[in-house]
């Protein structure tokens, strides 16, 4: 098991490296440099010249490369051009925010999506059925900042339920010990912070959960068809095993596997869906710091923030993969 | 010779050759069995609207795409909304531009986008794809490192991380969703070559003294390129809606008033208390687009599939 998970990570080790050399290149092909594309419409040959010079652009491009990984390597990413602070601290600064945002998003894809799916297959074929997966096609379908756009003009514009923006009321006086916000406020004992949180995280999380839930619905449903109608479970049928036993040892059990793997690639979507969901929400996550990054043409930023993301997604996948060995032991042997 | 070159004559019926009457036989069985299947039809009707409104949007769209010839009707604090002023029977948006055209030259935008992104995905992953595939070997294994490395990031923040560098236009646009796509066509085409790699029909040529390249233009891609371009159909979903979602975040660059309907989402986000339609009306086309392509596109991987085949 260990020498699995550490040969997983040691693999992790040359895509991360040709990750850095792609996001290396990238920034230093385009037309004038890095220097023209940091300075935009500013950009006179002295002032090129200048960031040239200050940012060691006129090296040759291995020694770049290499001077770059080397501080990479002892944690340092640069400051951000926008707000002149270390790329790492603006990264560790939001990263609960939208981590708090998937999990919940997760959890109410997976909670709504299994049941869902298991009670379609049940009923195969018929209305339920059929408007389930008419419903989950939908849910791929639509672009997640649209629905993030019609959660909040119905709940917070219309029927003012909830809040439209943020994270937190300001007038909530909350101490942040984590810098996750729910978590916090049952540490310090203040749950209305908690409950405030958990508000504003609603309605962010329900637009971020559509898709994946939609996905999820959908693969549980053609994975409990797919093994309902296996010998083993219609053995078990025959011998007299007890329908619960059948229902979660049988055949969820069996037909977990594919979902846990759709759960893991899921985590793509939820750090895609974040950069929007949180642009419309004004959450203040990596999402939408992601997007003003992009607006501002803030390279170490977005440099930083996708080998982060890329490390994360990787170890989102590999934490995956572990769980296989724990729902099918033929997976443990190999 | 291009792949394009190989395509259409050895897949078409008329073709000659093992490979070609066998796949012959294979896309009529799939034409059948696609128009049995009632989703496929809604698809079908929905693409092909989709498309000729996007063909015809200069003479279907009564304005110009740039016009905003509603100007006199703005007011701070209402816009006109759905039949309320005759001339604009869906109202008209804050900079004075007719939604109903708006929409009409969005649906052309998305089609252009959506086409050109995924040719440049197809192109890139199947020369990637057919190059791993065909060699074999350490040729195989660093292009898929590489192909590794490009999945390591989700795919929309990659689109979004290339359009942010090459600059907010729509070519940079449709370059970054092309790249994203890559490493999908990329492994679909080589698992799908490496299936035909040791077929019969393969060692056959091969014994006949074929090279590699003879072999794999004229062999191996026909036979493989059916999942690629199932998945070229679905991929246009994402794409229709990946265009929405970068020029949604101020990456498509233009004026501000460009007839996109990502980016009338964008500007509808500070009319949403006084004209939700503003908002409702792009978002439900990306959305029946996107239907549209998505059921065709399943319909007919439904069809190709060899273990549903028999029904």
């Amino acid at each position: 098991m260990l020498r699995t998970i550490g040969r997983r990570l040691l693999l992790l080790i040359p895509t991360l490296f040709g990750l850095t050399v792609l996001l290396f290149f990238w920034v230093r092909a385009l037309p004038g440099g890095p220097a023209a594309a940091l300075l935009g419409e500013r950009a006179t040959p002295e002032a090129i010249e200048r960031i040239n010079e200050a940012y060691g652009f006129n090296r040759p491009l291995p020694e770049q490369y290499i001077t770059w990984l080397g501080r990479l390597l002892q944690g340092d990413f640069g400051n951000s051009i926008e707000t002149r602070r270390p790329v790492l601290e603006e990264f560790a600064n939001r990263f609960p925010a939208t981590l708090e945002l998937s999990v919940l998003a997760l959890l109410i894809a997976v909670g709504i999506g299994i049941p869902l799916g298991y009670w379609a297959a049940r009923h195969h074929g018929r209305l339920l059925d059929h408007l389930s997966v008419g419903a989950s096609l939908l849910g791929i379908t639509i672009p997640v900042f649209f629905l993030a756009f019609m959660l909040k003009w119905l709940f917070a514009v219309q029927l003012g339920w909830l809040p439209t923006t943020g994270r937190q009321d300001r007038s909530v006086d909350a101490t942040h010990a984590t810098g996750f916000y729910i978590l916090d406020g049952f540490l310090t004992g203040e749950l209305d912070a908690s409950w405030n949180a958990f508000i504003h995280l609603l309605l962010p999380a329900l637009a971020l959960a559509t898709i994946p839930l939609a996905i999820i619905v959908r693969i549980t449903r053609a994975s409990v068809l797919e093994v309902v109608n296996a010998d083993y479970v219609r053995t078990g049928r025959a011998k007299g095993v007890s329908k619960q036993i059948i229902r979660n040892r049988f055949v969820l059990r069996n037909a977990m596997l594919p979902v846990v793997t759709t759960i893991g690639l899921q985590a793509g979507l939820l750090i895609s869906g974040a950069v929007l969901t949180e642009t419309v929400f004004a959450f203040p996550g990596i999402g939408a710091f992601l997007a003003n990054a992009i607006f501002a043409r803030d390279f170490p930023v977005l440099q930083g923030f996708v080998l982060f993301i890329a490390i994360a997604y990787a170890l989102i996948n590999l934490l995956v993969d572990i769980s296989y060995s724990f729902i099918d032991p033929r997976v443990r042997i190999q | 010779m291009s792949a394009a070159d190989v395509l259409p004559t050895a897949s078409g019926p008329d073709a000659g050759g093992p490979a070609a009457r066998r796949s012959g036989s294979f896309w009529g069985d799939v034409l059948r069995r696609v128009r049995r299947n009632p989703a496929a039809w809604v698809g079908a009707v929905i693409v092909l609207l989709f498309i000729l409104v996007s063909i015809l949007a200069p003479l279907l769209a009564p304005y110009p795409e740039l016009a905003t010839p509603g100007r006199e009707h703005l007011r701070p604090t209402s816009l006109p909304g759905i039949g309320e002023v005759p001339e604009f029977p869906l109202g008209i948006d804050r900079f004075g531009g007719d939604v109903l055209s708006k929409l009409i030259w969005g649906a052309q935008a998305s089609l252009i986008i959506g086409v050109v992104s995924t040719f440049f995905g197809l192109l890139g992953g199947m020369v990637l794809g057919a190059l791993a595939g065909a060699f074999g070997g350490w040729v195989d294994s660093v292009i898929m490192r590489f192909v590794d490395i490009l999945l390591s990031v989700p795919h929309l923040l990659l689109a979004v991380s290339i359009a942010a560098i090459l600059g907010r236009t729509p070519l940079a646009i449709m370059i970054a969703i092309g790249v994203a796509q890559v490493p999908i066509f990329a492994r679909l085409l080589r698992s799908s070559m490496l299936g035909q790699r040791g077929a019969d029909y393969v060692l056959a040529a091969r014994t006949l003294g074929l090279g590699t390249g003879r072999i794999t233009m004229s062999h191996l891609l026909p036979n493989s390129v059916g999942p690629v371009i199932v998945q070229a159909t679905l991929t246009l979903a994402t794409a229709v809606i990946d265009a929405a979602a970068l020029s949604f975040l101020g990456l498509g660059g233009g004026r501000p008033e460009t007839a996109e309907w990502g980016r009338m989402l964008t500007y509808a986000q500070n009319e949403l208390a006084i004209a939700p339609t503003l908002a409702f009306l792009p978002g439900i086309c990306i959305m029946i687009t996107a239907l549209g392509f998505t059921l065709l596109g399943e319909s007919l991987r439904e069809a190709m599939d060899p273990r549903t085949r028999k029904r």
